[in-house]
């Protein structure tokens, strides 16, 4: 039996596409320990389009890999959905990425022998289903890559790369996307091309995508920006501005150097 | 720049291990064959001393080795020139030796004991010493043996037969009386060491003569021993002054000599049949390097462009990648020669497993050996890492600015273009080497068929596209996504994918051609054997010995037996030419046997000769001519009567009886041919004559069916030898795809990463690995049953008139051939699919 992915049972329990609780992440031990994550307290909204923003090291991208079920959390819990990914084995995170998680890179990560249309159809062919044919076209459309499916990742620009990876991710109708720096490598027009349609599809289709991000003008594409320092939820915001994204940050930057200093003993 | 090389060395132990694994085998195969053959040699050189005394006499022309007459050169010498020597001044004895061939002792269990492997040699008892000063034989246990009834066997012998003193041992012989009795009385330790697993039996001297001589007082050779102070030389001449005509006299040295001579010869055989599948496997071994430091230097190549861009020279690129290899090299001839070691000690057990017992003797280690292995591995691996360090030198700095670097490599078609035209060259040599009578055949065809495997390997990218595609389409019907992914992953570097499948073709094409040729020799000896086994019942010996004559007389005694054909084969030299000819009563056997006649007639008389149309031409002779039939007591001249269409059943020339006669060649019988008498069926006649033969397993008797079931077994049993050699060459193949995989999946590491990311479960990765490695083991199948197939169907034409008439293709064989190889594919992908099943998906993804 076919399974066709608009029958796809939503995880979606409580308006909730993912959650962390009291989430912590410790890399090293003894001396050269490490909190990367500190007890993070995280909601994650469905058909809301979050950004993590953060100085670098404040952990961001490591919350990231432990709510896309990449990495594993020293101790809390992180929700997809109602699932607990600490009682998941491998096989079942892996099923669970699959069915339910997207995935964008900042370095794209296509495979370089397939096709742009292999490459968007990957998940789900590895799942062994048909993708949602009216689906399927509107992604592609929406990303604009009709004329360039047969082509393979080296016949294609960085932005055009990108947006193969962001068709990909949301081809198979995941629960949840996350995007990581996603306009990271790619000039501002393309990065604008990747970012609107992202933006479109949270609005027009219902997606939930968490994108991890240190640019202001790409976080005022989103709902809600949740800023990280040192590994711990420091502020939020919602209906972001570049501007307003800017001024959170530099007074995120000025109470970490007035910590610092009186640390310091200043 | 060494610190860099060996910094890299150090970082990257598996892949060095794994590259070395080629040399290491390679170089073991080297080591353990020329460590066993100086052993060998060793051993027999023991012998030779510890038998041959000061002073040898014999008949002219027979020298030690009496395999020119099959052991039945008849000439004696008469008992009184012993007591003539015994006056000689300067002799301080003199020994008459009776040397009995062609005895056999029997088990308890009525089995022949060493059968085909070492031999039976059987003497008259003397105390004498051997040059070395010691005596060749003591008897420390027991008493010398005395009168007819008396036997001493060495204590292996006694030991393996199960025979303890007082115990009667049976024995069978060619001579007159086929079956000897006797108890035996001691235990014989021969003085020059290890006897390589040959027996040894002694009777007393009129015993023995009684067995071997008809009775008469004589002997085949004498053994002088000098006084004191005499030479060898000074006991030759002084001997020489009292012998008859027809006899002569060597020193103990010149006829060791002669001795080691057949010996070295013998094992140049052994370690050159062993050197062959050596270098099999050093180049399947070349092949592995090739690709292995290909993939290090497309992997490193960011790196090598940072030491260019940083101010390092072209040829301080080449020469890092270089010391590498040698490195690499260098240790894996030392761990080589260390397995080679262990190889030989496996040798010489295999070998003592078919009765050449070398237990006595320790393995010889010689400097010369660590040389050649040393020599052998390290050129092998620098010669190969030559090629890719050429090419790492030809990274531009900028590319250490890069993200992709390309390697610069040179194009298909230029490969393709350079294959065909050393296809070209390899196929005439081969041509050359088969279908013309040139020198060196051996060494043109084998360097033909080597141009032809490396030319297919250099077009293999091209030639494999249609099978990798073939297999994509099948790959794609059954396993969907993962084996779209595995085929494409197996296209995507087409050379790397096609070296590592060259490296198994080599391998998997030499099977398929032995595989070829074995089938066509088979079919052809069930052709043969159907058309010109015209007897019912055929009596001959599985040892390839000869028996005694009175057998084919009990044989006529028998009721249901209507015409009997008794047969003597020999190698004689026919004109100064090699042949292999049979005696026999041409009545008898032309009543048998339906020889075609084509010219003059069979029925050769006193002084004729028959041969075949081939051995004819061959000679530049027809019917009416004189040939010269060389025998080891001399020359005859002889008239071709007639000659006959070439048959297996008399070989190259068929002669009277009488002619042996002249020769002084002791008649006894290779064949005894039997019909049945009218009325009489077939299993009737079979059971009489099991019956005669009972008690004498030197002789079988077989029907059309058992003759060619037992032809087929040895022509198997060397097969099987033949491809238990060839699994080396085939390990380091597998090795090879082991290596290849484990390093493009480090290669893909990111790729890995997404992959899992984005749903591959671990089952279905490892079946992608898998399935890359099987489609490149079936590359290398198809390929190897190709070019196994093309040499095969070569070979048998060429040797289509040495009695393989008939092509057979083992289709069945063949399609094994391939099926082996997918499993093995399948076996090579086990360390690297667990390999890239662990990846840390995170880290995978992450990784740069």
């Amino acid at each position: 039996m076919p399974y066709v992915s608009t029958e796809q049972p939503a995880l979606t329990g409580g308006g909730y596409a993912a959650r962390a609780v009291g989430l912590t992440k410790v890399y090293g031990s003894g001396e050269s320990e490490v909190h990367a994550l500190a007890g993070i307290n995280m909601d994650i909204a469905s058909r809301e389009f979050t950004a993590v923003m953060g100085p670098s090291g404040s952990g961001k991208s490591t919350l990231m890999h432990c709510l896309a079920a990449l990495d594993t959390a020293t101790s809390g819990a992180v929700l997809i959905g109602d699932a607990d990914l600490a009682l998941l084995n491998d096989k079942a995170l892996t099923a669970l990425r699959r069915d339910h998680v997207g995935f964008v890179f900042q370095s794209y990560n296509l495979v370089p022998t397939l096709t742009a249309q292999e490459n968007i159809l990957l998940p789900l062919s590895i799942a062994g289903r048909q993708p949602d044919q009216e689906w399927y076209d509107t992604v592609i459309d929406t990303v604009g890559l009709r004329d360039r499916l047969g082509h393979r990742p080296n016949e294609l620009s960085g932005g055009q790369q990108q947006r193969v990876a962001c068709a990909r991710a949301l081809v198979s109708r995941p629960s949840i996307v996350f995007a990581d720096e996603p306009t990271g490598n790619l000039d501002s027009t393309s990065g604008a091309e990747v970012l609107g349609f992202l933006r479109r599809s949270v609005s027009e289709f219902g997606q939930t995508i968490v994108m991890v991000t240190h640019d202001p003008i790409a976080a005022a594409y989103t709902d809600r920006v949740v800023f990280l320092a040192d590994g711990r939820v420091v502020d939020e915001l919602r209906q972001p501005t570049a501007e307003t994204v800017l001024e959170r940050m530099a007074s995120i930057q000025t109470a970490a150097i007035a910590a610092a200093d009186a640390r310091l003993g200043h | 720049m060494l610190r860099v090389t060996l910094r890299n060395l150090l970082a990257r132990k598996l892949r060095l291990l794994l590259s070395a694994f080629a040399i290491i085998l390679g170089v073991a195969f080297v080591g353990g064959t020329l460590v066993f053959t100086d052993t060998l040699a060793k051993a027999f050189d023991g012998i030779v001393d510890g038998s041959v005394p000061d002073g040898y006499v014999r008949p002219v022309g027979s020298t030690a080795d009496d395999s020119g007459g099959f052991g039945t050169d008849g000439r004696t010498i008469p008992a009184s020139v012993v007591t003539e020597l015994e006056q000689v001044t300067g002799v301080a004895r003199a020994d008459g030796t009776v040397e009995g061939i062609g005895l056999f002792i029997v088990d308890r269990e009525g089995k022949l004991v060493g059968g085909r492997g070492a031999p039976t040699l059987a003497f008259n008892y003397n105390d004498a010493p051997s040059m070395t000063g010691e005596p060749s034989v003591t008897i420390p246990v027991g008493t010398e043996p005395e009168g007819a009834g008396e036997v001493v066997l060495d204590e292996r012998t006694a030991d393996a037969a199960g025979y303890d003193i007082g115990d009667a041992v049976s024995m069978v012989a060619a001579g007159p009386q086929p079956r000897i009795e006797a108890e035996l009385v001691g235990i014989a330790e021969f003085g020059g060491g290890g006897l390589a697993g040959a027996s040894l039996v002694f009777f007393d001297t009129p015993t023995a003569q009684g067995i071997f001589l008809d009775g008469e007082d004589v002997f085949d050779s004498i053994g002088l021993t000098a006084e004191p102070g005499v030479s060898q030389q000074q006991l030759v001449d002084a001997a020489t002054a009292v012998l008859p005509e027809g006899v002569e006299a060597v020193t103990g040295d010149q006829s060791a000599e002669e001795t080691e001579d057949i010996v070295s010869t013998a094992l140049g055989f052994l370690s050159t049949f062993l050197l062959i599948f050596a270098a099999i496997s050093l180049v399947v071994g070349t092949f592995l390097i090739i690709n292995t430091f290909s993939i290090l230097v497309a992997q490193r190549s960011r790196e090598l462009a940072l030491l260019r861009a940083m101010g390092a020279s072209r040829r301080q690129v080449t020469r890092s990648v270089l010391a590498e290899a040698l490195a690499v090299g260098f240790v894996g001839s030392t761990l080589g020669l260390v397995l080679g070691f262990g190889l030989a000690v496996g040798l010489r057990a295999l070998f003592g497993y078919f009765g050449l017992d070398l237990s006595g003797t320790p393995l010889q280690f010689e400097l010369r050996t660590a040389l050649v292995c040393y020599v052998v591995g390290m050129t092998v691996t620098v010669v190969a890492a030559y090629l890719p360090a050429r090419r790492a030198s030809r990274i531009s700095p900028v590319a250490a600015m890069r993200d992709d670097v390309a390697l610069p490599e040179s194009s298909v078609r230029r490969r393709t273009l350079v294959g065909a035209v050393l296809a070209a060259a390899g196929t005439s040599l081969m041509l050359v080497g088969l279908f013309t009578s040139v020198d060196y055949t051996a060494y043109l065809v084998g360097g033909g068929v080597l141009t032809v495997l490396i030319a297919v390997a250099l077009m293999s990218p091209v030639l494999g596209r249609p099978v990798l595609r073939g297999l994509g389409v099948a790959y794609g019907r059954v396993f969907g996504t993962v084996g779209v992914l595995a085929t494409q992953n197996a296209l995507r570097n087409p050379r790397r994918t096609a070296a590592t499948a060259s490296a198994l073709m080599i391998g998997l094409a030499l099977v398929s051609t032995m595989a070829v040729l074995g089938a066509s020799i088979n079919k052809s000896i069930e052709v043969a054997v159907q058309e010109e086994f015209t007897t019912d019942y055929l009596l001959s010996s599985p040892t390839f010995t000869n028996f005694s004559t009175t057998i084919s007389d009990d044989v006529r005694d028998l009721d249901g037996v209507d015409e009997v054909s008794q047969a003597q084969s020999l190698p004689i030299d026919i004109d100064g030419t090699g042949a292999f000819v049979t005696a026999a009563d041409p009545d008898e056997l032309l009543a048998v046997y339906e020889l075609r006649d084509t010219s003059g007639s069979l029925n050769v008389g006193d002084g004729q000769v028959a041969l075949s149309e081939d051995a004819a031409q061959e000679r530049g002779v027809t019917t009416g001519d004189a040939v010269t039939l060389t025998f080891p007591s001399g020359d005859q001249e002889a008239e071709v009567a007639g000659t006959y269409e070439t048959s297996q059943v008399v070989g190259n020339a068929l002669l009277p009886f009488s002619t042996l006669e002249a020769a002084q060649v002791q008649r006894q019988d290779s064949t005894v041919s039997v019909n049945a008498a009218e009325g009489v069926s077939q299993s009737e006649l079979g059971a009489q004559l099991d019956e005669v033969v009972a008690d004498l397993p030197t002789v079988t008797v077989q029907n059309q069916e058992d003759f060619t079931d037992a032809q087929r077994a040895s022509v198997n049993q060397l097969l099987f030898l033949i491809y238990a050699l060839l699994g080396l060459a085939i390990v380091i193949a597998v090795l090879g795809v082991v290596n290849t995989l484990a390093l493009s999946v480090i290669e893909r590491t990111r790729e890995v990463g997404l992959l899992r990311a984005v749903g591959l479960s671990r089952r279905q990765l490892r079946r992608m690995v898998r399935l890359e490695a099987v489609a490149i083991a079936v590359l290398g199948g198809v390929l190897g049953v190709a070019m196994g197939l093309v040499f095969g169907v070569v070979l048998q034409r060429s040797v289509a008139d040495d009695g393989v008439t008939d092509l057979a293709i083992p289709v069945g064989q063949l399609a094994i051939v391939v099926a082996v190889a997918a499993v093995l594919g399948v076996l090579a992908a086990v360390l690297p699919a667990r390999r890239a099943a662990r990846l840390n998906v995170l880290r995978a993804i992450t990784t740069e």
